[in-house]
């Protein structure tokens, strides 16, 4: 009887630490760039619901060009700050065939909406009602941002605000390739 | 999330906003004379504020009053519960419910506490059987031990004669 009752006991420890390793941010991505062995974009070919309508889109279908994979939400100050680095940016990889990609988590659609008509974005914005595509880039915060070379690989992570030098990476990126 | 720097003007504006559409959403149901089928306070009694990951019925902040402006919305469109529930998942992802669901690791909230229960029955169904046979012994070797040795009887008999 006493075995049973550690038995039971060690599934239960077992199970609280699962949890807790399962619910923290998976960073892989970030080990894996920082060694620059450069990973795929997951879930490249997951569509999503274009925000504003529009049908579905997946990361898949910008193969070929340099992406700047932007996760935001209109709540989020930090996105707010960021937006219009984001709209230059967007014109500046145009030219080069490359683009910004949003992605908006945890937020009303008609709010979205709003944030892209005050900042006037031009650039594309998916909708990730269930967060499981921002999950599998290890996004538990908001801005998140990731570059994505022409190769669907992801050749810069910021976990935060992004700022002009992270930009302009991604707009060299754009040019070189 | 990254905790949000919110000026008191940005957050005092977007509470007078979300107060206003409370107030104003009201009216505009009555006026097109729709019959609410849930209210307010049942719904934020499910849902969490997503960004602040509390129950919105004890959240507050701009972001608290924009979801409750929004279920109100839904409220005077004269949705139910599980109608709006799932629209609200539709907008925020399944984390905007209170309760946990009932796929993946979350299921070990359901099942933890089941096997807990099943595991005490259990525990009690097998040391039922020891703790009554330990009774029995014990109350068998108290009326041996009250029991009177032949002489003693033989002596009581005597002295209960005596009183014939």
């Amino acid at each position: 009887m006493p075995a049973l009752a550690c038995l039971f006991g060690a599934c239960v420890v077992a199970l609280l630490v699962y949890g807790l390793t399962t619910q923290s941010p998976d960073r892989t991505l970030d080990e894996l760039v920082a060694r620059r062995q450069y990973p795929l974009a997951p879930n490249a070919t997951r569509k999503l619901p274009v925000l504003g309508g529009g049908g579905q889109r997946s990361l898949s279908s910008l193969e070929g060009k340099v992406v700047v994979l932007n996760f935001w939400a209109s709540w989020c100050e930090p996105c707010q700050l960021e937006a219009p680095l984001l709209e230059r940016a967007q014109s500046r990889l145009e030219r080069y065939g490359g683009t910004v990609l949003g992605v908006t988590y945890l937020d009303a659609s008609t709010d979205s909406e709003s944030f892209v008509r005050k900042y006037h974005l031009t650039y594309t914005s998916l909708r990730d009602a269930t967060g499981s595509f921002a999950h599998s880039y290890g996004t538990d915060q908001l801005p998140e941002s990731f570059v994505i070379n022409r190769q669907g690989r992801i050749v810069a992570i910021s976990r935060g605000e992004i700022d002009e030098a992270f930009l302009n990476h991604a707009v060299a990126l754009a040019e070189s390739s | 999330m990254r905790a949000p720097r919110k000026s008191l003007a940005t957050a005092a504006a977007a509470a007078l906003i979300a107060a206003a559409a409370l107030i104003a959403l009201p009216a505009s149901q009555a006026a097109a004379g729709v019959t609410p089928r849930t209210t307010l306070p049942i719904i934020q009694r499910q849902v969490m504020c997503v960004t602040c990951k509390i129950p919105l019925e004890v959240a507050e902040s701009p972001q608290a009053n924009l979801e409750r402006a929004y279920i109100q919305g839904l409220i005077n469109q004269g949705m139910g519960e599980a109608e709006i529930k799932r629209n609200l998942v539709a907008q925020y992802g399944p984390t905007v419910l209170a309760m946990p669901s009932t796929h993946g690791f979350d299921l070990a909230v359901y099942l933890v506490p089941l096997a807990v229960v099943l595991a005490l029955i259990a525990t009690v169904l097998a040391l039922l059987p020891g703790w009554r046979r330990h009774a029995r012994e014990r109350a068998a070797a108290l009326t041996s031990s009250r029991s009177l040795s032949p002489a003693d009887a033989d002596r009581l008999d005597s002295d209960l004669a005596r009183f014939d």
